[in-house]
């Protein structure tokens, strides 16, 4: 089956239909986590699967490997619906998963052990394997003698050295500094294209548009709470692919709005009708964000600014998300701009940012003035956190929900309406701030 | 280096109904083997032969002595894999096996002994054999729980990503046990074991030689020798004995944990190069063409054999999980019924045993009193004494090896000579218990607080030095807080040690006096000695329930206090 051979391009090889995953929380919960995905992916296809962070996309790799089993629908492979681990798949992982403990040679050979090999054939198989990924010569080391770029390799050879059907990739660069990933990822095209591997198709899950637009012959955007699929891009341009040609750019700069586009509210048929979580953004990130983009004049390309600050759709969508949620900046065709309040924000020094902060989040942001009135409510003005961390609880996993909770108290401590005492867990009301939190307070907190 | 396992289920388990069952089934089977008409079967003459104390005897009863530890260790080692394999495996065998485990563990060891050897020797029909079996099974006890824990905890955190690594590549349970899981495990597994080799020499000691219903008897063993040159006041045997015993102690560090050691580093899961620990005799068996050829024909050949054959055996196949789980019950039930069946037999015993727990009880105040003393009186003087020598990397490197060797050492064989000089200066056993126990035990906290010392950070000792701190602003705000997670189980594992130690600290046989302190541990000692089945039930009972209950509602909260507040990131 080995290289050259052309393949007819609409054999299905992997078929994902209505696949949805649930996860109970320990309040017996459901929360979905995957919802209605159906995918279908060729022969000779090289898919990618993009998302802003904790979509799920790596759920979505463990349906298909069968390492975890959906809660409805099904995969299919060559038309057999899959049942457990899928034995013509192999994974590449973001972490490496490298047996600290075994070689080079022995890590790679580990994946033959089930096939009933000779001790003999399994070596030459992996020497080969080894050779073609550019590790000639490391055999005998040990992955922490490797550098990460080398143990990604490692992780490559080990993977494609069963010459699975399916190669699935987890982020896998995204743990490598830019030369090495760059290197690697061209060394891996390189295979791909060349078909110099049997394998027949790979799915690359990232958070990386560029990465994406650079590998792919078509992305597959999710949107966040539960995963969904927004849309099906083709990219057609053909390899190599410069990351300065314009139809890249125009590519790259239309998944960013797809991505970044406000999404209606949710339908009310699913599982999960919980309000929108807050993004995870520290009240300091925030103002960095402001101050940078009103050095850009107010305005920037969202793709450039990714790529200017070198930081991913994992780092940038919740700032922007946080933004736009506070009113400060607007996001069209695929750029980011500051509204008039984010001027001003710019604008105002930090006693007057903290005002300004303080009437966004206590109009914008009802969890907060939530908390703020349960506290007001009571005589002492405080409670324990588990209090807020039960009803955040009842809608997300304890994971999140502390997430939630500490986002709300950063944003709170800026604005300086709430405090925490780390010591007896418990969250009160900033003395300063007891008289109402709409008025705006005449005397200024104390600094410190 | 921490004792990670004996620490960990103090920490995060929670004491329930299952707990209470299974209490109930240890101390049936207990009172099941106890009610085996205890010391009715008088021992054959050949258990009773007194030991020779000819020099020449020395090498031959080390000998033998060393052996008993390594049979136990091999039964310890199969037991901790198997256990823990089971208990991280199924979620069915482990809301059994766990709680299970926590219990053996708070049994005192002498207990186990003293339950063991009625039995044994009854079967046997007081052969030597029982003995010796008793002898191992006792050195046993004092090793398999902690390891057990060790390889639970490890296969339980095996890392995620491996784990489906290995999945993807359809690796059979074999494979992955031994590429996956016992590597995982090495560490943790290797550190205990050096912990529980060291706990051994204590329980050999007094597991030679000992009171059985009426006789004295003395299994030939380097300990017996001791024993024998203490009572015959031979002086030169003794000091022999003494010399060969730390010759012993020092060989198997060298030529056993050294190597094992260097060696389980290669399982480290970090990915980050570090400097590795070398062994002298692991290089030269590295370096071996011999070793290195039996390598090649023989053993590789062999795993590979192994690891073909049972890759036939697909992961996932496993038969029917309802079947499978109607087996567990029927032979739960089976197991059940036969406890019960022999319980009845011993329910004379164990309605004596009863009319016995209020004195016991007292009794165990008593003995919880010396235990708190002995690790109080033991953290004065190694806490100070720790840190000092962790603070300073040259006596760090003398510090750790001679605070490891006097750890291992039995403390129990000064205990005649103390009770000598308590006699002299007419101090009561019941307070010169607490110094005995604390021979043994006081070497944990020293090792913990040391290794705590060591582990504080260095950017953390250079502020304390730029802002100027010392004295007791200096301990209060960087010493302690640093080393308290340490302290707390330095004090746990010393504390375990304390309550086994008391049987032997309050009961103090020398030269045909026998001194006994007012406690739980001479309760135990003399009802073993004098062959009372049910005040030995009743003594391992309150023992294992007071060690229960000071867990739960002294280390625990510690623990908590030590994990949330004092943790150091290093």
């Amino acid at each position: 089956m080995k290289g050259g051979r052309i393949l007819p391009a609409d054999v299905t090889i992997l078929s994902l239909s209505h696949i949805s995953k649930d996860y109970t929380m320990p309040g017996g919960i459901p929360v979905r986590v995957l919802d209605d995905i159906s995918v279908t992916v060729g022969e000779g296809e090289f898919l990618a699967v993009l998302g802003p962070s904790g979509s799920g996309k790596s759920t979505l790799l463990r349906v298909i490997a069968g390492l975890v089993a959906p809660s409805a629908g099904a995969v299919t492979y060559r038309k057999t619906p899959i049942v457990g681990v899928n034995p013509h798949v192999a994974m590449v992982f973001q972490s490496f998963a490298l047996f600290p403990w075994l070689t080079v040679q022995e890590n790679v050979e580990l994946g033959l052990l089930t096939q009933g090999l000779a001790p003999r054939e399994r070596h030459e198989k992996a020497i080969a394997v080894i050779d073609m990924i550019g590790l000639d010569g490391f055999e005998g080391a040990y992955p922490k003698e490797l550098s990460g770029g080398m143990r990604q390799r490692v992780g490559f050879a080990r993977a494609l050295v069963v010459e699975p059907d399916v190669l699935l990739m987890d982020e896998p660069f995204s743990a490598l500094d830019v030369l090495t990933a760059e290197s690697l990822r061209r060394d891996l095209l390189d295979l791909w294209i060349e078909r110099r591997i049997p394998t027949k198709a790979v799915i690359v899950v990232t958070h990386s548009i560029e990465e994406a637009v650079y590998l792919a012959d078509r992305a597959i955007i999710l949107s966040r709470d539960p995963a969904r699929v927004i849309a099906q891009v083709p990219i057609t341009l053909p390899h190599w692919r410069e990351r300065d040609d314009v139809r890249f750019v125009r590519i790259v700069d239309d998944i960013y709005q797809l991505l970044t586009a406000r999404r209606p509210e949710a339908s009310a048929s699913a599982v999960s009708r919980r309000p929108p979580p807050i993004p995870t953004v520290r009240a300091g990130s925030l103002t960095g964000f402001v101050e940078l983009l009103d050095d850009l004049e107010g305005r920037a390309d969202l793709s450039r600014l990714g790529d200017e600050l070198s930081m991913d759709l994992g780092d940038l969508l919740p700032l922007v998300e946080t933004m736009e949620l506070l009113g400060l900046a607007g996001v069209k065709e695929g750029a980011v701009a500051l509204t008039p309040d984010g001027r001003a924000f710019a604008a105002a020094d930090v006693l007057r940012r903290k005002e300004i902060f303080r009437d966004r989040v206590m109009e914008h942001v009802p969890a907060l003035t939530h908390i703020v009135q349960v506290l007001q409510g009571k005589r002492d003005g405080r409670m324990n956190k588990e209090f807020f961390l039960d009803l955040f609880e009842r809608t997300y996993s304890p994971e999140d929900s502390e997430k939630q909770l500490h986002t709300l108290i950063d944003w709170g401590r800026y604005a300086e309406v709430l405090a925490y005492d780390q010591e007896s867990g418990q969250v009160y009301l900033e003395e300063e701030q007891g008289t109402g939190a709409a008025d705006p307070p005449d005397g200024g907190p104390v600094g410190g | 280096m921490s004792w990670v396992a004996r620490t960990e289920n103090v920490r995060q388990r929670r004491f329930g109904w299952p707990d209470v069952f299974l209490l109930l089934f240890v101390l049936a089977i207990l009172a099941a083997l106890l009610s085996v008409s205890h010391g009715e079967v008088a021992p054959r003459p050949d258990v009773l032969v007194p030991v020779n104390l000819a020099p020449s005897a020395l090498p031959g009863d080390a000998l033998r002595s060393l052996a008993r530890i390594f049979i136990a260790f091999a039964f310890s080692l199969i037991f901790s894999i198997a256990y823990g394999y089971a208990a991280a495996r199924s979620a069915l065998l482990r809301r059994l096996l766990i709680p299970l485990l926590d219990i053996l563990q708070s049994v005192p060891v002498l207990g186990f002994l003293a339950a063991s050897v009625t039995f044994l020797v009854a079967l046997t029909r007081g052969s030597v054999l029982g003995f010796e079996i008793a002898a191992v099974f006792a050195i046993f006890t004092a090793q398999a729980w902690n390891m057990t824990f060790a390889v639970y905890h490890s296969l339980a955190t095996v890392p995620r990503d491996l784990n489906e690594a290995s999945d993807l590549m359809c690796l059979s349970p074999w494979a992955k046990l031994t590429h996956l899981e016992l590597p995982t495990a090495a560490i943790p597994l290797v550190l205990n074991s050096m912990l529980s080799f060291g706990a051994s020499w204590f329980f050999l000691y007094a597991s030679e030689s000992f009171e059985y219903a009426g006789h004295t008897v003395r299994l030939p063993g380097i300990g017996s020798y001791i024993f024998a040159a203490q009572e015959a006041g031979n002086t030169r045997a003794m000091l022999l004995a003494l010399g060969a015993m730390v010759v012993l102690i020092i060989v198997v560090d060298q030529l056993f944990w050294r190597p094992a050691i260097a060696w389980a580093h290669k399982f480290k899961l970090e990915q980050t190069p570090s400097p590795d620990p070398s062994s002298f005799v692991l290089t030269v068996l590295r370096r071996s063409a011999i070793v290195g050829a039996m390598e090649e024909h023989i053993a590789i050949p062999i795993l590979n054999w192994i690891d073909r054959v049972m890759a036939r055996r697909r992961p996932g196949s496993g038969a029917g999980g309802s079947a499978v789980r109607l087996a567990w019950v029927v032979f739960a039930l089976i197991l059940a019924a036969v406890v019960v069946a022999t319980a009845r037999g011993a329910q004379p015993l164990v309605a004596r045993g009863v009319t016995l727990l209020p004195h016991a009880l007292l009794l165990g105040l008593a003995t919880l009193g010396r235990v708190l003393a002995s690790v109080v009186l033991g953290a004065a003087w190694t806490v100070p004494v720790g840190v000092a020598i962790g603070l300073s990397p040259k006596a760090a490197r003398w510090g750790e090896p001679i605070s490891q060797i006097a750890a291992s050492f039995p403390a129990n064989i000064a205990f005649p000579f103390a009770l000598a000089l308590f006699l002299d200066i007419g101090l009561s056993l019941n307070i010169g218990a607490i110094p005995l126990m604390m021979l043994g035990t006081q070497w944990y906290i020293l090792f913990n607080v040391m290794a705590g010392t060591i582990a504080i950070p260095a950017d953390m000792k250079e502020a304390a030095r730029v802002f100027g701190l010392k004295g007791v602003a200096f301990w209060r705000n960087l010493i302690l807080p640093a080393i308290f997670p340490s302290l707390v189980t330095g004090g746990i594992t010393a504390a375990g040690g304390a309550w086994n130690a008391s049987i032997v600290a309050e009961f103090v046989t020398w030269a045909h006096h026998t001194v006994a302190a007012q406690g739980l541990g001479a309760m135990i000692a003399e009802a073993s000695a004098t062959g009372n089945g049910a005040a030995i039930l009743t003594g391992v009972v309150v023992m294992s329930a007071l060690v229960v209950a000071m867990n739960r509602f002294i280390w625990r909260p510690l623990y908590a206090l030590a994990e949330t507040r004092f943790h150091v990131e290093a």
